[in-house]
């Protein structure tokens, strides 16, 4: 039987979600910290860029700059953080910030550029028509504008809550609700057209 | 923010500020775009994300660890981000976190702090004896020793093989010696069964962690200890089995199937051979014989 036993990890490890365990000592709890939001922030920045090189620098960049900017606060400017939509708040300005450069430097990334990401793992092949409809839909929300798709991919994909939603996005709830809904209708009508016409 | 300069951005059928791009390939039916097809886009970050952030930040992150139940007494197992790294039993260093945390860091400079959760399938892996899937963080290690260690971990649980049975499958059948003291530094003990591995003419051998936890382990996973040193004893090292025409290991599934009145015992895979009995495929007690 191998019953794993809490009573060890009790202090250091549990809660390694939440900036609190930061505020003591920031090298000690930021390993566990990066594990617990590593995933949301990758996604993040993989749906948001639409490729795997941008998202691994933009993600990487992300928890760089948070770990510079937790040095200089204070323990309780860290403990009053929240840190998911902290973390996405940079994420976003990251990938704004390249979304630019780009447009200076038309030979990379043109914004708004369908993506070419598809899921990770293909999978077997009774998974093959989800692969293909993700595949799809990732190119969908690639062509969505980015006020609609970053509510989306924040609530839906990365699965934000609509306060955190609202929090990276600097609105108030009601709004980001709004923006969230608006954004998967025009979602919606993108999949319902057909591809062979042209836009109105 | 959303303004993007229409001139550039796809330029050939940009048809106002405000417009998306022509999705290209996307129809043949409806793509369903509601919440259940977005949320299947979730997907987690690379492995060696979490280790490559850490490096830029220039923190080493050291190892987490956790103490759980073995088939022979509690173990701590230490992991870093890349898989688990090391295996001591607890009667090794006296049963507290912060001893095996010194005895880590004194055996492998590396820190090691109390992990919330165990490694992925380390609870099944320590209940079955099968531990081949788990992910092991062997880096500190040459690969002749990974080599060792990897083909070990092939040895099911309730069977053994020799020293040199070890060294032939990794392709350096004269490494035996060699090979057995790749296996006395394994850093991941009961996880990679070292203890599955005994001397040449069938007795235990030798154990890095002591023979009594050798044979504790081996007895806690069926493996007949007194009836391996009976035939050690004898100078048998294969038994065949009259009715099939096989011979193997003593403690491989297919030889302790044997009937009473079919067994025979062989001292060498030579007098197997001359016998007419074909190697086990399963223990594969002889070297797979090329063509000549």
């Amino acid at each position: 039987m191998a019953a794993r036993r809490d009573d060890l990890g009790d202090d250091a490890a549990a809660g390694g979600g939440t900036l609190a365990c930061l505020s003591g000592d920031l090298d000690a709890g930021y390993a566990d910290f990066v594990r617990v939001h590593a995933d949301a922030v990758y996604c993040a920045a993989l749906r948001l860029s639409g490729s795997r090189a941008d998202a691994d620098d933009i993600a990487q960049e992300t928890f760089v700059r948070a770990y510079r900017a937790l040095q200089g606060y204070g323990p309780d400017r860290v403990r009053a953080l929240e840190a998911r939509p902290w973390l996405l708040t940079i994420t976003l300005n990251l990938w704004r910030n390249r979304l630019r450069s780009a447009a200076r430097r038309p030979r990379t990334t043109a914004p708004g550029r369908p993506l070419d990401v598809a899921d990770p793992e293909p999978g077997p092949e009774e998974r093959a028509a989800t692969a293909e409809a993700s595949r799809t839909l990732v190119r969908l929300l690639g062509a969505l504008p980015e006020h609609h798709r970053v509510p989306v991919v924040l609530h839906h994909v990365v699965g934000l809550t609509y306060p955190e939603v609202a929090s990276v996005l600097g609105c108030p709830v009601g709004t980001a609700k709004a923006n969230v809904a608006r954004g998967l209708e025009r979602l919606r009508e993108l999949g319902a057209r057909r591809p062979d016409k042209e836009e109105p | 923010m959303t303004d993007r300069t229409p001139k550039r951005t796809g330029a050939r059928t940009s048809t106002g500020p405000a417009s998306p791009p022509r999705v290209s390939g996307v129809g043949g039916g409806r793509t369903p775009t509601g919440p259940v097809a977005l949320r299947r886009l979730r997907t987690g970050a690379p492995s060696g994300f979490v280790p490559a952030v850490l490096d830029r930040v220039g923190l080493h992150p050291g190892d987490g660890f956790v103490l759980v139940h073995g088939p022979a007494g509690d173990l701590f197992v230490a992991f870093t981000d890349e898989g688990i790294s090391a295996v001591v039993p607890a009667a090794v260093v006296g049963g507290d976190g912060e001893r095996f945390a010194r005895h880590h860091h004194r055996t492998t400079g590396r820190t090691a702090r109390p992990a919330a959760r165990p490694p992925a399938g380390l609870a099944g892996a320590l209940r079955s004896g099968r531990a081949r899937n788990l992910r092991y963080d062997l880096s500190g290690l040459t690969p002749f020793e990974r080599a060792v260690l990897t083909t070990t971990l092939e040895i099911p649980p309730g069977e053994v093989r020799p020293y040199g049975w070890v060294a032939r499958q990794i392709g350096r059948p004269r490494a035996v010696r060699a090979v057995g003291s790749a296996l006395g530094r394994n850093p991941v003990p009961v996880l990679i069964p070292c203890h599955r591995v005994v001397r040449t003419d069938g007795h235990i051998g030798q154990y890095g962690l002591g023979v009594p936890l050798k044979r504790a382990l081996l007895s806690a996973e069926g493996v007949d200890l007194e009836r391996l040193e009976r035939l050690a004893a004898g100078g048998v090292r294969f038994v065949g089995s009259d009715s099939t025409g096989v011979f193997c290991v003593p403690s491989c599934p297919h030889a302790r199937r044997i009937g009473a009145g079919h067994e025979v015992r062989f001292r060498t895979a030579d007098a197997a051979e001359v016998a007419g009995y074909r190697p086990c495929s399963h223990c594969i007690p002889v070297p797979v014989r090329s063509a000549s």
